[in-house]
């Protein structure tokens, strides 16, 4: 689901910088509010683990490959808004160190994971678990619905990006200028995708941790917002 | 054992695993992610090169791309997967140092 350079038109990756910026700024105001000191680790322990389970691509046999986020587990645990810092961290090192997402599309590849991704995940799971008591299974099944509605629209986002492109850039002979594919094949390419295949990654690391973390310490789950 | 403890300690336990996300697919002759082809793949998929990709493409030199050292492309997967640990060690211990400071900078005194 990173959007290399060269796929975006520029203006697509600026419109996507601007509509970031807000939300960067609204993001480190609800942080400073609502984040503990004793939370600090949780937020670089986040980042780190989204980091690092973006590193396991999985594979469909002779076809392509996608990972899990991990953004809705850390929205779970720290807030969406916390979420949202952690992964745009990841995400610009990626983007930086590695060259994995563009870095003229980091603004596109954070609105897709590091915020449509954390906050669909973080209000499905809620809207889910409502009052149920800490260490319940709901909260495991809420957690795992909440993995797949946010890597699910986060990858109908980066589709509709992608898909869009031909649309609004080709030349006078219909060759592309950025991303080839229209939306009739890149939103069915990564939306399936991870419906079938990369979105139960997701689920399965989301409902594991959290099934974990519910023997470990309920404070994460009493009330949601810890 | 202090549950931070515990939850880098689970980090640890997925780098070591990391390489896992390179032998997967090179076992299943998976490919690129979607819409992560490099210039040539383009090429061979559509048989052109759209133009503007071409111009702004892969002009971002990456320390580490790929999570692989820089001519390692051609590696062997033992090579690629020992690049790959040291790309997730390296890669997180910049991404904590950040989020910590982020987040100290912050986070407030209050419970």
């Amino acid at each position: 689901m990173h959007i290399p350079d060269g796929y975006l038109s520029p203006a697509t990756c600026g419109v996507f910088g601007a509509v970031m910026i807000p939300i960067w700024t609204a993001a480190s105001k609800a942080v400073r509010k609502t984040l503990s000191v004793r939370q600090v680790p949780y937020l670089a322990i986040g980042a780190a683990f989204s980091f690092v389970i973006m590193m396991f691509n999985v594979p469909i046999p002779g076809g392509s490959t996608g990972h899990a986020v991990g953004g809705v587990l850390v929205a779970i645990l720290i807030g969406p808004w916390a979420a949202c810092i952690a992964v745009t961290v990841a995400l610009v090192i990626q983007a930086l160190l590695f060259g994995d997402g563009g870095i003229t599309a980091i603004g596109a590849n954070c609105f897709n994971m590091a915020f449509v991704l954390p906050f669909v995940g973080y209000y499905v799971y809620k809207l889910i678990s409502l009052n149920s008591p800490a260490g319940s299974n709901r909260r495991i099944i809420a957690a795992g619905a909440g993995a797949y509605a946010g890597i699910s629209l986060a990858a109908l986002c980066a589709g509709i990006e992608f898909g869009l492109q031909p649309l609004l850039y080709h030349k006078a002979n219909g060759q592309a200028l950025y991303s080839p594919y229209g939306l009739n094949v890149a939103v069915p390419a990564m939306v399936l995708g991870h419906l079938l295949v990369f979105g139960w990654v997701e689920v399965i690391v989301t409902a594991l941790v959290v099934k974990y973390l519910q023997k470990q310490n309920s404070v994460f789950f009493e009330g949601g917002r810890s | 054992m202090t549950l931070t403890r515990k939850l880098w300690t689970g980090i640890g336990a997925f780098i070591i695993l990391s390489p896992l996300g390179l032998i997967l697919p090179d076992h299943f002759k998976a490919g690129s992610a979607w819409g992560e082809w490099g210039v040539e793949e383009i090429q061979k998929m559509t048989g052109y090169v759209p133009q503007g990709l071409q111009r702004l493409s892969e002009r971002w030199k990456a320390p580490l791309p790929d999570y692989t050292f820089q001519g390692w492309e051609g590696q062997d997967l033992l090579h690629l997967s020992f690049a790959y640990i040291i790309s997730a060690v390296a890669g997180i211990a910049i991404i904590a140092g950040i989020a910590l400071f982020i987040g100290k900078v912050l986070a407030k005194e209050h419970e």
